[in-house]
């Protein structure tokens, strides 16, 4: 199971995530510093990514869409804040404009990364997203990205049965 | 699913996480999910005034996470459990998402011929 541990801080509203690979940590680093690899996992299922713009450097932007189930498209940037490769990206986040200019009414949060070597072949990465007001996090993850995917779908069936 | 989401956009959510953000609230959520239970009960649980805890109890009410019912001389607090479910669906989604990615990247790195 690649989640270790997934945990909320509903005081300073963020949701932190580690995850560790079998894989040396230059190669976890791959998954995010190259676009064609970071598009195969961010999109969840029934919703893949397509990154349009990918500059990993400071002041950098990655620009992506997902593409739904009935082809709606949900389009969001990342700006690159702070990176150290291999072991640390921060970047803040947000939604794109149909036309793929930053959409301000939408919310934008915050993701600080880290990745860490356990052994040669063994990395954790820790991933805190942040947010500014509860409304931002609903908003999230009240997006068509989270919506379309049909496991969780099934996951709320399941809560809500109990 | 969407009709689902829709409604849970109703209502307050910034007071439904203020009043989670708690430790004494969050312990109240809990005992009065198990079996409703008077104030005065619930008082007698913590190391602190009854007002305290009735202050509590008030901000979890605000939130709509418990209802309060007088029932003859005793105010009888009880869990709401749609605004309880609400707050944590919220959180779910958000982490089902992160876990079908690390899914994916675990097969990604799976397909490497080097590891």
């Amino acid at each position: 199971m690649p989640v270790m541990s997934a945990q909320t801080d509903l005081e300073a509203l963020s949701l932190t995530f580690v995850t560790e690979h079998a894989a040396p940590i230059e190669r976890v680093w791959q998954l995010w510093a190259d676009p064609r690899q970071l598009e195969r996992w961010w999109g969840p299922p029934e919703w893949p990514a397509s990154v349009t713009a990918h500059d990993f450097t400071v002041g950098g932007r990655v620009s992506y869409h997902m593409t739904g189930p009935s082809g709606e498209i949900s389009a969001a940037w990342m700006r690159v804040t702070e990176i150290e490769a291999p072991g640390h990206v921060r970047f803040d986040e947000g939604f794109s404009h149909d036309d793929g200019t930053d959409n301000p009414e939408m919310p934008a949060g915050e993701c600080d990364v880290r990745f860490e070597a356990l052994d040669e072949n063994r990395t954790r990465m820790t991933v805190v997203f942040s947010y500014a007001s509860v409304d931002d996090l609903e908003l999230v993850t009240r997006m068509g990205m989270i919506e379309g995917f049909s496991s969780a779908a099934g996951q709320i069936e399941a809560v809500l049965a109990r | 699913m969407v009709v689902r989401m829709a409604t849970m956009s109703d209502g307050n959510v910034d007071a439904i996480f203020h009043a989670l953000a708690d430790t004494t609230r969050r312990d109240i959520v809990t005992r009065v999910i198990a079996r409703e239970q008077s104030v005065s009960s619930l008082a007698s649980e913590y190391a602190m005034s009854f007002a305290a805890v009735q202050k509590h109890v008030a901000v979890l009410e605000r939130a709509s996470l418990v209802v309060k019912q007088r029932r003859g001389r005793e105010q009888i607090v009880h869990a709401d459990p749609a605004t309880i479910e609400r707050a944590r669906l919220l959180l779910e989604h958000f982490e089902t998402l992160w876990r079908h990615r690390a899914e994916a990247i675990d097969r990604i790195l799976a397909e490497d011929p080097e590891h």
